[in-house]
């Protein structure tokens, strides 16, 4: 019976939040743009945004980069660099902590104003709330799990996680039974962790796919669209090529509001 | 040079009565939906006033705008590129919806549906946002309406600097102008430069700016860097939006909605030519005062034969061209030289221009002791301070404010001349620069001011601008048209294509 629960939840339930992901956003991105938005409630209410969604977006971006680092960087590897497991769980540890509890605190304050500020409130929708709160929980699993770590300092229940993401990875659903003699609160972290997955291409959690990192690339500053056609390119009126498109269809220059 | 056309706008304050009609036909047009409660794409604002939102015009507290850096390059003031990444968790220059106001309406069924009451039933405001009952409104879109409020707060005003503003606060001292505002639709647009996402865009048919909500992502640095403040986020789409100088209306050579409406005929709209290779060039001179006359430079005439054969090379119309000649907005910012940008240190260069408010003499117990001379008052003894108009049209430049409302003043004293009097005197006309010609002409557009004079709006043509073969069965304007942002890979397979070859008609 355990195993069974044990292998739904770890060796499918991450290829179908994954797929959600992926083909749900790629959907939604096509299909229904107009709603793919960060919605930041800044503009209602200034107060705690400052410093909550800083800390918050700061602290998440460190750990889901070290996440991903962490569990998908083959043992191989740190093994080449002479990285032990106890100092790699040890690293985790701190960066993790630092990061962690950066975005539990920022991660609080938004959720506060979310939940009791009227405006704030009554401007958002269940997802929203459902989201934050999500993410809220995760984070306090996540940092509570610390206590089972300090346990296991030799890092041999990371070794195990490594290996279920690694062979999730390479089609490997039975990895699953890696996680069978863990600590239920990880198991626990995990599932929570999919479930965000499994409904971002619903939520506004998409905003995450559009970091416009392609401004700092942006030659020049302005941008100018045309309705001619790709004969009679445009030119940037600070001299570069033009940004954006070089030439738009009308169906595009029309889209604007 | 590279000619391009812009339908640009001069409001003639002079004629400006205050009464609101085009932020209201705007507002029932553009803006009548949840989340832009709040805002007007069109509002008229009563100067001295800190106008709408708070304090907009003070680009120390804003970020507004452009700055010119040591090595003579413009760069937004919210900061260089990876500046305004830095701030889209949080953005410290971003206005609350407190410095517009919180939109509210009434609880106006209850006056009908009230039972019998002891007192008088009452109609509650409530927020727009909230749903909840406001104790108090505390401001709202016009509140200075015709110098509302004290002249302590009032002075905040920031058109003050460089004036000893507190005798204004004196009944018999004071004064009061109409500022009405819009998108700038600029030529160096700093909302289009601080977007992320590039969503926002200047259009090269006619220079209006519009904001793609499709690929706006709601990152809302257009806002702080529009120095007009005349971006406003919809806080229920999660989109930015803005003025859209009725692209729609224009394209068919209709005027905008707030001009076409406008009851005092104060609006004017006609093509203005510009060298867009000069652009940078123009908005970088170094002393803020010259960015009025560097933006002139820029301007194109449109009967030099060099400047149309260009324009015709670079596609802008013929019937652009000549639409250029007639335009009302070259006439009175280039020919007349009596339309200034607004606030033109803001580097952005302005496409919405105002011609200066004359206004009633200091006092009219001393009428007798000003000089006159025809019969018109000296310009120094005129209510609104040179210096106000000057901080407010030509970053403080005060000659050419005083050379338009001379010009102003000598084609009132020229036509009362020439209808009660019966004389044509050249001279009145030459002290200020201009000729009898020139001053009957301005009489012409600026007081009598016909409908077909104000607006010389040619019609788009997209015959030439684009492939009508592709626009066949299109949908036109919608927001939620099924090709709109669709990627160009199909989840669904999509239709077969023909292979194209070189030389087959078929759309790309």
């Amino acid at each position: 019976m355990w195993e069974t629960v044990n292998y739904l939840l770890f060796g499918w339930y991450p290829y179908l939040a994954v797929t959600v992901l992926v083909f749900g956003s790629i959907l939604r991105f096509d299909r229904a743009q107009y709603s793919w938005r960060s919605e930041s409630s800044q503009f209602l209410r200034r107060k705690q945004m400052l410093v909550g969604s800083n800390l918050f977006h700061l602290g998440i971006l460190v750990i889901l980069v070290g996440h991903f680092v962490g569990l998908l960087t083959p043992i191989a590897v740190f093994e080449q660099f002479g990285i032990s497991h106890t100092a790699k769980q040890v690293m985790a540890i701190a960066v993790g902590g630092i990061a962690g509890i950066a975005a539990l605190i920022g991660c609080s304050l938004l959720l506060h104003r979310r939940l009791f500020d009227a405006r704030i409130r009554r401007s958002s929708s269940i997802g929203d709330i459902l989201v934050l709160t999500l993410i809220w929980v995760q984070l306090i699993v996540g940092i509570g799990s610390f206590y089972w770590t300090f346990q296991a300092l030799d890092g041999h229940e990371m070794v195990r996680f490594m290996g279920w993401a690694q062979g999730l990875l390479t089609f490997k659903p039975d990895a699953s039974n890696l996680l069978m003699e863990t600590a239920l609160v990880y198991r626990l972290h995990i599932v929570i962790g999919l479930t965000i997955f499994l409904i971002t291409p619903f939520t506004r959690l998409v905003h995450v796919f559009s970091a416009p990192i392609w401004y700092l690339f942006r030659p020049g500053y302005q941008v100018v669209r045309s309705r001619r056609g790709p004969s009679q390119p445009v030119q940037d009126p600070f001299g570069g090529a033009v940004s954006g498109a070089v030439s738009i269809g009308r169906a595009q220059a029309e889209s604007a509001q | 040079m590279r000619v391009r056309a812009q339908i640009g706008m001069v409001l003639n304050l002079d004629k400006c009565i205050g009464c609101h009609t085009c932020s209201i036909t705007c507002k029932n047009v553009w803006t009548n939906r949840e989340g832009v409660e709040y805002a007007w794409f069109n509002n008229v604002e009563s100067k001295p006033g800190i106008g709408y939102p708070k304090d907009w015009e003070n680009q120390s507290r804003w970020k507004g705008g452009w700055v010119r850096k040591a090595n003579g390059r413009i760069e937004p003031k919210i900061g260089a590129k990876w500046r305004v990444l830095a701030k889209i968790f949080a953005n410290p220059d971003l206005p609350e919806i407190d410095d517009f106001y919180e939109p509210y309406t009434f609880e106006y069924a209850w006056l009908q549906k009230a039972p019998e009451l002891q007192a008088q039933p009452s109609a509650k405001p409530r927020s727009l946002i909230t749903g909840e009952v406001m104790n108090k409104i505390e401001w709202s879109g016009n509140w200075e309406d015709d110098l509302g409020g004290e002249f302590e707060r009032r002075s905040q005003d920031h058109n003050f600097e460089g004036i000893e503003k507190e005798i204004y606060g004196q009944f018999e001292k004071t004064f009061l102008m109409y500022l009405p505002r819009l998108c700038e639709h600029c030529l160096n647009p700093s909302c289009v430069a601080s977007c992320p996402s590039g969503a926002i865009y200047k259009r090269e048919e006619d220079g209006i700016v519009l904001i793609d909500q499709e690929k706006c992502r709601g990152w809302r640095m257009c806002v702080s860097g529009c120095p007009y403040k005349k971006i406003y986020y919809n806080w229920s789409s999660g989109k930015s939006e803005k003025c859209i100088f009725c692209f729609p209306r224009i394209e068919a050579g209709q005027p905008t909605v707030c001009s076409e409406t406008c009851v005092g005929r104060i609006r004017y709209l006609g093509v203005m030519l510009y060298d867009a290779d000069r652009i940078e060039e123009a908005a970088s001179v170094e002393n803020p005062q010259s960015l009025y006359e560097s933006q002139l430079s820029i301007f194109l005439n449109p009967r030099d034969p060099e400047v149309r054969k260009q324009a015709l090379a670079d596609g802008v119309p013929e019937e652009w061209l000549d639409a250029a000649i007639l335009s009302p907005v070259y006439k009175m910012a280039m020919e007349w030289k009596v339309a200034f940008p607004l606030h033109p240190e803001f580097r952005t260069l302005p496409m919405v221009w105002y011609v200066p408010p004359l206004s009633p003499i200091q006092s009219a117990a001393e009428a007798g002791k000003i000089s006159a001379k025809n019969g018109m008052p000296d310009i120094e003894s005129l209510r609104i301070p040179m210096r106000y108009l000057a901080n407010m049209l030509t970053a403080g430049e005060e000659a050419p404010i005083i050379s338009a409302l001379k010009r102003m003043l000598a084609m009132r004293a020229f036509m009362r001349a020439k209808t009660v009097d019966g004389r044509l005197d050249e001279g009145i006309a030459q002290e200020v620069g201009l000729t009898a010609l020139q001053v009957e002409e301005m009489y012409r557009y600026m007081a009598l001011a016909a409908y077909e004079d104000r607006y010389v709006i040619p019609t788009s043509h997209r015959e030439v601008d684009e492939n009508a073969y592709h626009l066949r069965g299109s949908g036109g304007f919608a927001f939620d048209e099924p090709t709109n942002g669709a990627t160009k890979t199909n989840l669904f397979g999509g239709a077969k294509r023909t292979p194209r070859k070189p030389y087959m008609d078929v759309p790309l």
